[in-house]
């Protein structure tokens, strides 16, 4: 009889699994699960290219019917999945019979952290795909944008919502918001970079509560500021789609808790991919989780091999990777920034309209980098974090690039 | 022979491919990827696609 891997959650760590496995030679049956009704999207698109109507829902489908079939992937869409029997190895599902499995993988992914300020209608938030319908709806009405918090995906929607012509506000209780990832100096140039494109920003200043109706609200901060807003867009972080696993005794703590080949402990032949996974990463040595899509693809990738490779898996060990573009800057981040790391900035955005922000944490060898508009710095980094370099090297070959020398007079 | 084929339209240089399968895939100083092969053999058909695949604008196809 065929193996059954289950996989649940049918987003781009989903997916990707389903098509890893079969790239793998995994002959067995994959069923994809997922709780929501719409084909497989992708989700980056959403704060950008979605919400700006340049991409369609076509355009950012990852896998539609025929070609779910083409690769034997059975979907089951609209089952929001409720718990685990592990002894018996059944997914059970909200009014749907239970599916037995071999193989289970979750992939359930992160959702939205949901405003305490209420969620009526005209305060958003932006995970999925009807977020973005909603937003994208409301947006298009015109009108002041409030944006509550400043991280990757407020001011990516910021940035789009500025494109196309609206007013926009970013409040944030840190001064200096992106000090939350890079130092505050590059931090600050963020902040520079939305006021130079005509966003507002309320730095240091936090939200007590949000009055009024869709079209009219006003924002009271804790600086005693009123702000007016047509459409309010809460970007506040997003938490693991762990709470149906709690009953299975699968160990859960801030995400599905996994070893270095992304196994549960307790049951090996569950796995976990994506925003959920909480896996020990042996080169940092702790359990990680990560909320980025190429994180997912190559978490999946490594699953789909360790579940075809059983007796010989592969420790999943992955240089962290995450860009977001806003205004004109794309930002690329590789490994670990920021924190206590030591940091060398080569460039600046005024003058050379690109920089990188070299982080080391011993003081000698590249941890992570930031860096913006700059590819050849951007593949030196990545290589280097694969292969090992040190900050001094990285600067030596990105510093002539960056400012060619002038040609000697012979 | 399957042969890997990029939309150099849809490519935002974000090195996915790079780092996947670096003797297939460079990026220009535009940041904009570069084919050093054309032609997959089989060996390498499992690797190139996977690399195809983390590209995220999707502008890398491995077409049979």
């Amino acid at each position: 009889m065929d193996t059954v891997t289950v996989i649940v959650g049918s987003s781009i760590g989903g997916v990707r699994t389903a098509q890893s496995l079969r790239l793998e030679g995994y002959e067995g049956r994959i069923v994809l699960v997922g709780e929501e009704t719409e084909l497989p999207y992708d989700k980056p698109p959403l704060s950008k290219s979605f919400l700006a109507s340049t991409a369609t829902e076509a355009s950012i489908c990852l896998l539609n019917q025929q070609q779910a079939q083409e690769l034997g992937i059975e979907l089951q869409l609209g089952h929001a999945a409720t718990g685990v029997d592990i002894t018996g190895n059944l997914l059970q599902l909200q009014g749907q019979e239970a599916l037995h499995f071999d193989n289970l993988v979750v992939a359930t992914g992160s959702s939205a952290r949901s405003s305490p300020w209420g969620d009526r209608p005209g305060i958003h938030v932006l995970r999925t795909l009807d977020d973005g319908r909603s937003l994208r709806g409301n947006l298009a009405k015109g009108g002041q944008l409030a944006v509550i918090g400043a991280g990757f995906i407020g001011a990516e929607a910021a940035a789009t919502a500025r494109m196309l012509g609206l007013q926009v506000t970013i409040v944030d209780p840190l001064p200096i918001p992106m000090s939350r990832i890079f130092n505050s100096e590059v931090g600050q140039w963020f902040g520079d970079l939305h006021r130079s494109n005509g966003v507002t920003t309320i730095f240091g200043t936090g939200v007590e509560a949000i009055d009024g109706e869709q079209g009219s609200f006003t924002l009271r901060l804790t600086n005693g500021q009123n702000l007016e807003a047509a459409t309010v867009l809460v970007g506040i972080g997003a938490v693991p789609n762990d709470t149906w696993l709690e009953s299975s005794g699968l160990l859960v703590d801030n995400g599905l808790v996994l070893d270095e080949y992304c196994r549960t402990v307790d049951a090996p032949h569950i796995y976990g991919v994506g925003d959920v996974a909480r896996w020990r990463h042996q080169k940092h040595g702790e359990d990680i989780r990560i909320e980025h899509w190429t994180n997912a693809v190559e978490q999946a990738a490594c699953v789909a091999y360790n579940i075809t490779h059983p007796e010989n898996p592969r420790a999943y060990t992955p240089v962290e990777y995450v860009w977001s573009d806003q205004h004109d800057w794309k930002i690329q981040v590789v490994g670990r920034v920021g924190g206590n790391a030591e940091q060398d900035i080569i460039g600046d955005p005024e003058v050379n309209g690109r920089f990188a922000a070299l982080y080391t944490v011993d003081g000698t060898n590249l941890s992570g980098a930031a860096i913006v508009n700059w590819p050849k710095a951007l593949l030196a980094c990545r290589r280097g974090m694969g292969t090992g370099i040190t900050v001094q090297e990285l600067r030596e070959k990105l510093e002539p690039m960056l400012d060619p020398q002038p040609l000697q007079a012979s | 022979m399957p042969v890997v084929k990029a939309d150099l339209g849809a490519c935002q240089g974000y090195a996915n491919c790079v780092v996947g399968a670096p003797d297939y895939f460079d990026l220009d100083d535009d940041g904009i990827v570069v084919l050093l092969k054309i032609d997959v053999p089989e060996a390498d058909r499992q690797r190139v696609v996977e690399a195809a695949r983390s590209c995220p604008v999707s502008a890398l196809r491995v077409e049979d």
